[in-house]
């Protein structure tokens, strides 16, 4: 839950993440002027512990440790709603994803299994080249210990043939897993520098 | 525009369509056969990477994205066309990215691209190439009597000038509303809650069925429907049908090749019971 209270505004300011989130976004946070619009606009407000709003207030604010803990920048679902109606054009969902992957680096993740979930995922795609949707349900279930999530979608799904036993592999497997590996190297060298 | 004397675009299914989405490949298929338009399958195509790498770095889905577009235009081919709307965001994401970050971006892709490729959905396709007119003097069948109302959901429409799609005119108030998108799995009564209102509101509208385009939606407000039924401890029994289904259907395409069995609420009473052939073709003023 949000701890507006424990907040110590001056004393944990860093402005290099101001820095850091603005160049990686490339959205000028000190824009925004807080008219609430992206809240207004936003229909997660209601599951996070920061309306998307206070976010970008505490970004301006520096407020590193506050933000990339915080529930709702994963919570957040990418619609672009509150992008959309920002009076002064910020891509705020692209600040939220920005925030995301920020969490990643610094390993403080709020939320686990929706972490886990994007890893599975990833993983798929490494793999087959392709999503493999019932395995990475599987692996989910296995590794996030909720071995009945969508059980009761399954036999369902099978009637319908929607839940396919057999991957797809593509034949490029080697190239798409040669993105990633560039990927992770332009990442390294972008992080030293 | 297409070229008009060969219509031939490359085609990126996505992997959400070869599998819990099927129906949309199906009718997207059909529906542009019929219509005369030749879909080249982009061969060996990989996933986008969809949500999950663009959370990491939107340079990551752009590349995995710009692998298909690579081929595509290798293919020689000009545009590239995809149902799925996450796939579209990536694909043109991709082609963003090219311009801002050219460098990096070829740097993780390795492969010649020019970045002139275009990428539209399959709305765009209808819609601005292939025009509302050619498609309603191949109308068959009449949906008589019936509301469906048109859902758009998040990624179609948002942010305006990325997505170039004019606002929605039918009056849905919760047409571009999100349904909880990928939340099912990992915080399925964010989904419970979001979709159970969006179906709240079609049924108060009078509405028969809910049109959409967007794999992610269609699975949570069809396939999740009994989840959201317990979450509110409501009924629903609405059919969600693919904009690409209603349309084949309504051009005389065999159901079959539509998927409408696929689909988890049935739609057969909607298209059994409301449709009349119509006599005189060219006369409809239904699409
Ligand atoms: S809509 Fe834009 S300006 Fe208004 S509070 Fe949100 S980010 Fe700030
Ligand atoms: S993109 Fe995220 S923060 Fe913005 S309105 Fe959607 S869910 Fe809320």
């Amino acid at each position: 839950m949000a701890l507006v209270n424990d907040l110590r505004m001056p004393r944990d300011c860093d402005d290099n993440f101001i820095h850091q989130v603005e160049t990686e976004s490339g959205q000028q946070i000190s824009k925004c002027y807080q008219c609430g619009n992206c809240s207004a606009s936003c229909a997660y407000t209601y599951v996070y512990d920061y309306p998307v709003n206070q976010i970008m207030r505490l970004i301006q604010l520096g407020q590193k440790e506050a933000v990339l803990r915080s529930r709702s920048i994963w919570l957040c679902a990418d619609c672009q709603a509150c992008t959309t109606r920002c009076p002064y054009n910020i891509d705020i969902a692209r600040v939220m994803e920005t925030l995301r992957f920020l969490s990643v680096e610094e390993d403080t993740v709020s939320i686990k299994n929706i972490q886990l979930f994007y890893d599975e995922f990833i993983n798929s795609v490494k793999n087959f080249g392709r999503v493999f949707e019932t395995g990475l349900l599987a692996k989910y279930n296995l590794k996030a210990k909720k071995p009945f999530t969508d059980i009761d979608l399954a036999p369902k799904m099978l009637r319908k043939g929607k839940l396919p036993i057999i991957p797809h592999r593509i034949r490029g497997r080697k190239q798409v897993v040669d993105i990633f590996n560039r990927f992770e190297d332009y990442r390294k060298k972008k992080n030293l520098d | 525009m297409i070229d008009q004397t060969a219509k031939r675009i490359a085609y990126y299914p996505g992997c959400s369509v070869t599998g819990t989405a099927v129906e949309f490949d199906q009718s997207t298929r059909a529906l542009c056969a019929a219509l005369g338009v030749e879909l080249i399958e982009i061969p060996d195509w990989n996933c986008c990477g969809s949500t999950p790498a663009h959370s990491y770095d939107p340079l990551l889905g752009a590349a995995l994205a710009g692998r298909n577009l690579a081929m595509a235009e290798e293919m020689g081919l000009d545009v590239v066309m995809t149902p799925c709307p996450s796939c579209l965001k990536a694909l043109k994401e991709a082609l963003r990215k090219y311009e801002e970050k050219q460098h990096s971006f070829l740097d993780i892709l390795q492969m010649p691209f020019s970045g002139q490729i275009r990428a539209i959905s399959v709305l765009q396709l209808l819609y601005e190439d292939i025009s509302p007119k050619t498609i309603r003097e191949q109308i068959r069948y009449r949906l008589t009597n019936t509301v469906i109302v048109p859902y758009y959901g998040c990624l179609l429409s948002r942010p305006p000038e990325f997505a170039r799609f004019d606002d929605p005119v039918p009056e849905f108030p919760f047409k571009t509303e999100c349904c909880g998108a990928a939340y099912g799995v990992t915080q399925n009564h964010i989904v419970g809650k979001m979709t159970g209102r969006i179906l709240d509101m079609a049924r108060r509208l009078g509405a028969a069925a809910v049109a959409v385009a967007c794999p992610l939606c269609q699975q949570n407000l069809d396939l999740r429907q009994s989840q959201v039924n317990r979450f509110w401890h409501t009924t629903f029994q609405m059919p969600v049908v693919y904009i690409t289904q209603i349309l084949g259907f309504a051009l005389g395409i065999d159901p079959k090749k539509l998927g409408l069995d696929k689909l988890f609420v049935s739609a057969d009473d909607l298209f059994l019971e409301t449709s009349e052939p119509l006599e005189n073709p060219t006369e409809s003023k239904s699409v």
